[in-house]
């Protein structure tokens, strides 16, 4: 039982496991070269000059501006060594690789539901191939959630309102352990399942299995007929809205003169806070959807807007030509 | 400093001049019988709580801080005894969740962040700055009403059910999810909060306006550096709580979006303005220890303290840098990288201050007469503790790891290391060695050493195994856990045991020292300080003349060489040795005037 401990729990899972852990180390060796000598001193000197004992006491210095400065700046430029180590790990953290397999997350209270690309859903439950980056794109239903994999040395807070993505490869294949770190409500402790990481081979088995209706992106072409996207950004649409093929990842012009990327977060909230940003040229009349669409289901309709994104941006009319959603926009996992 | 060889004058004697330059002693119980001392000066329920005395305001709060740290110590031990098993047999989920935010939020609030402060802070503070009172008496005595009013609301949402927030009372939970008494608590800290402004409020005026003759700034003790660095926190910080407080319960009342995405809010401005108050409230907490430690060090030293500038002015630094850490909190929140780069960057650099304390305490003890009486053994445990809690607080700052160990028990640990085992450890510590001062008697040396050894020990029992734990993985806040972590919680719950026994016990040993206790003297301890030139307990107004300083502060070297010559020594034993007394040739010799530490068993 113990033994889970250090293969489900702290496990190594990935490369950057392993670079953590060796920082960590490194770190507690250092600081515990700076302060033991504190703590001997400290006994040293209470038991030797304690009261009542003979021992020489001549020259006590009260002040030495050279010890004082040497004892704040040495120990200091130490650790600001290991600052640096820390930070580069953690900027890491910040750049997933191009080819990362997207899979999305919602988080709400108390569950964790996954989607892979092909349209495979797995609640509590993640299964990935060892050896290939994945990236994770969450957003969360309620309140604030963190997925933590201990094994991994990650965590990120998924908090609502906005997508917050991250990344990691996982090299061992086995089972560990997946939780929520961020107090999140009443069963907040029993909000977690495992993360399983798979010979690229048994994973390729293990989509084939699962069952699917269609593919992400294809759920989201029918989404995007049926909530009534299509009235107004379809190609017989006579509203004037903006054609959505070949949008996604292009700078977009904004009414206000500045211009933004066409990313996750700004599908997103185009629709359900379509005012706070308006596409140059068109005009205020897309409604919000907050109160129709859920998380998961706006996670869909981006995946079917970013199956565009290589399309031409003068088809004006998306929602017929790709009557089975185009090509998911990563490369799935074989 | 002054050179010391220049400063041979007692400013003790000087600061009593209608005694001219007698005895201490004799001089003190002169003015004792001429003068009724604060505890007797009115026996009536009304005199209490219609005080202006700084010190008997400080006896209302210890009460009743006291009180408060028991409130939260049951909790703590129902979180304890429950995590005894995995599942958790003894508490609901909710009533697990509701248990450890009112520990949380009683703690901090109603017992950490006045405990020192408003205790030691208003009885100590006029006392060593030579003044008559705090400067604005009946301020300090609405603060005092206003604690009890915020402790009031608190009761109130003890008996009405409780919260279910964590004492972070993060968004959107806590403005739409929770169905605890969010509004009652957080109204509770609002009011309590306002106790905070006006005490830091008071205690700013006070160290600028009431020094008394000679008191320059370069002689404050050391303990009213820290309450003046404490002070510029409390009135700067807690302000922007007690309006994210309001604006969480104009959310969760009127639907005001502020912090709830769907009503247009963010949730991440919550955490920037809970945690620009709430990482300088870890110093507000921890300050006031750094102040009491380095008087007990140097009162056990019978030494100055070494570096009396770096040490005065590192408080301050730590209060400014604190202001500027805040984002430390939020590594995994979804702040940018550059701003957590900056932020962990920040936090090293306030551990240099701390640092320079924790070197400067060692290089005190240096060359001392060194006393392992009861409130040097738990300043030596503060110090060892708070290195412990300071050094892994260094680890959270690194990026990297943070992301791991992040809202894990390792956290708890940490946070627990400082404010536990270091502010904790003060607080008995200062309770210990002014308690003389306060009541006027002595308290046993043999328990008292004992309940240090035994804090430190069950401190370490109780939470150490939670630093494992939390690099395991295991998060914070749960109830229910993995049944591979139960060994080490159940070390903890054991620990914890311990624990409870060992802060038990000083008030019952205390207690019998207010009946039984012998007669302290003006200066049991053989300190200096003015607090220790007024008799024991101190009159009302605690100077019969104001006192005029023409010294440093610790300049105890005088009473090395005098102590030596007149052969006084615990046991009988002579305490300087023939070198001693070489190395003070060409001084001019006197009679002891007190040396009554030597009598204090
Ligand atoms: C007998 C000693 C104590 C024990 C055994 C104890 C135990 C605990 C436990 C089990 C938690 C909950 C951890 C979690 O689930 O996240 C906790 C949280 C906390 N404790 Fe203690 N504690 C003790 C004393 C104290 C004291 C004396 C203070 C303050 C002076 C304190 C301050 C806190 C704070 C601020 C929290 C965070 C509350 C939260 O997560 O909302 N504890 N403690
Ligand atoms: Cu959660």
């Amino acid at each position: 039982m113990i033994g889970d401990l250090f293969t489900r729990w702290a496990g190594e899972a990935s490369a950057h496991a392993g670079q953590v852990d060796l920082l960590v180390l490194g770190f507690t060796l250092l600081v515990a070269a700076l302060s033991l000598p504190v703590f001997v001193l400290m006994v040293v000197f209470a038991l030797r000059y304690r009261r009542g004992r003979a021992v020489n006491r001549r020259h006590p210095i009260n002040r030495n501006v050279w010890i004082e400065v040497s004892w704040a700046i040495i120990p200091f430029i130490l650790i600001v060594m290991f600052f640096v180590w820390a930070t580069s790990l953690y900027v890491d953290i910040y750049h997933p690789p191009d080819d990362a397999i997207e899979i999305q997350v919602e988080a709400k209270q108390w569950m964790w539901k996954f989607q892979h690309p092909g349209g495979q859903r797995e609640i509590d439950e993640l299964h990935v191939p060892a050896g290939e980056p994945v990236r994770l794109t969450m957003a969360s239903q309620d309140v604030i959630h963190s997925l933590y994999v201990p094994a991994l040395r990650l965590k990120r807070d998924v908090v609502p309102g906005r997508y917050v993505s991250m990344w990691f490869t996982a090299d061992r294949p086995g089972d560990y352990v997946m939780t929520c770190a961020e107090f999140c409500g009443t069963n907040h402790s029993t909000m977690g399942g495992r993360l399983v990481v798979m010979a690229p081979a048994d994973y390729a088995r293990w989509l084939a299995e699962a069952d699917v209706d269609r593919s992400l992106a294809a759920q989201g072409a029918a989404l995007f007929r049926s909530a009534g996207c299509s009235g107004c950004h379809g190609a017989s649409a006579t509203v004037h809205a903006p054609p959505l093929a070949g949008l996604y990842g292009r700078p977009v012009p904004l009414d206000d003169g500045t211009v933004v990327t066409a990313d996750d977060q700004y599908i997103r909230d185009s629709i359900l806070l379509p005012h706070a940003q308006i596409a140059a040229g068109y005009p205020r009349i897309m409604p919000t959807f907050r109160n129709i669409l859920d998380e998961a289901q706006v996670l869909r309709l981006v995946a079917y807007i970013k199956s565009l994104a290589n399309d031409p941006p003068s088809s004006q009319s998306p929602a017929d030509d790709h009557p089975a959603g185009g090509q998911p926009p990563v490369e799935q996992g074989r | 400093m002054t050179d010391r060889t220049t400063t041979i004058d007692d400013r003790r004697a000087r600061s009593r001049p209608e005694t001219g330059t007698g005895d201490a002693k004799t001089g003190d119980a002169e003015i004792g019988t001429e003068q009724v001392s604060y505890l007797r000066a009115g026996h009536t329920l009304r005199s209490w709580l219609l005080t202006t005395d700084h010190k008997r305001i400080a006896i209302l709060y210890l009460i009743s801080v006291t009180i408060f740290f028991f409130i939260g110590g049951a909790a703590a031990a129902l979180l304890r005894v429950d995590l005894l098993t995995p599942e958790g047999d003894l508490l609901t989920n909710e009533g697990y969740n509701r248990a450890f935010t009112l520990h949380g939020v009683i703690m901090v609030w109603f017992f950490l962040i006045p405990s020192i402060p408003n205790t030691f802070g208003n009885f100590l503070i006029p006392l060593m700055i030579g003044a008559r009172d705090l400067a604005f008496p009946r301020l300090n005595l609405i603060s005092w009403y206003i604690y009890i009013l915020g402790g009031l609301f608190t009761v109130v949402v003890l008996i009405t059910g409780g919260v279910d927030t964590g004492w972070t009372f993060y968004t959107p939970l806590s403005s739409m999810f929770s169905n605890g008494n969010v509004v009652l608590a957080a109204t509770a800290v609002f009011i309590v909060g306002f106790s905070s402004i006006l005490t830091g409020l008071n205690f700013i005026v006070t160290v600028h306006k009431l020094r008394c003759p000679g008191m320059t700034w370069g002689r404050l003790p050391l303990f009213v550096w820290s309450h003046y660095a404490t002070a510029l926190i409390l009135v700067l910080a807690t302000p922007v709580l007690s309006i994210t407080l309001a604006l969480i319960a104009a959310e969760r009342v009127f639907g005001l979006g502020v912090f709830d995405p769907a009503l247009g809010g963010d949730p991440l401005l919550y955490q920037h303005l809970f945690w620009f108050y709430s990482h300088p409230a870890v110093y507000i907490m921890v300050l006031p220890a750094l102040g009491v430690v380095s008087e007990l060090i140097a009162a056990a030293a019978r030494k100055p303290v070494f570096g009396y500038r770096f040490v005065a002015g590192s408080s301050i630094a730590i209060a400014i840098i604190g202001f500027l850490v805040w984002g430390h909190h939020m590594f995994v929140a979804g702040q940018s990288m550059y701003a957590s780069a900056v932020f962990s960057f920040l936090s090293l650099v306030v551990a240099v201050p701390s640092g320079i304390k924790v070197y400067n305490w060692t290089a005190t003890l240096y060359k001392g007469h060194i006393s392992l009486d009861p409130p040097f053994l738990f300043a030596m445990g503060f110090i060892g503790l708070f290195v412990v809690g300071g050094l892994t607080g260094l680890i959270l700052a690194m990026l990297a790891v943070d992301v791991h160990v992040h809202d894990t028990y390792f956290v708890v640990a940490h946070f627990h290391y400082i404010m536990v085992g270091g502010t904790v450890s003060a607080y008995f510590g200062a309770l210990h060695f002014w308690w003389p001062k306060m009541i006027g008697r002595r308290t046993s040396v043999v328990w008292g050493r004992l309940s240090a050894v035994l804090i430190f020990l069950g401190f370490n029992l109780t939470f150490f195994p939670q630093f494992i734990l939390g690099y395991l993985g295991m998060p914070r806040r749960y109830h229910v856990y993995a049944p591979e972590f139960q060994v080490l919680h159940v070390m903890s719950s054991a620990g914890a045991g311990i624990l409870a026994v060992a802060y038990l016990l000083p008030f019952t040993y205390l207690f019998y020292s207010m009946r039984y206790g012998a007669p302290a003297g003006p200066n049991p301890v053989g300190a200096t300080g003015l607090e220790w030139t007024v008799p024991s307990p101190p009159p009302k107004h605690n100077f019969a003349t104001l006192p005029v300083v023409t010294g440093p502060p610790y300049d105890y070297e005088i009473e090395h060489e005098e102590a030596g010559k007149a052969g006084g020594g615990r046991k009988g034993k002579a305490r300087t040795t023939r070198r001693d007394r070489a190395d003070d040739q060409g001084r001019p010799t006197r009679q002891a005037k007190t040396a009554p530490g030597e009598e204090w068993q």
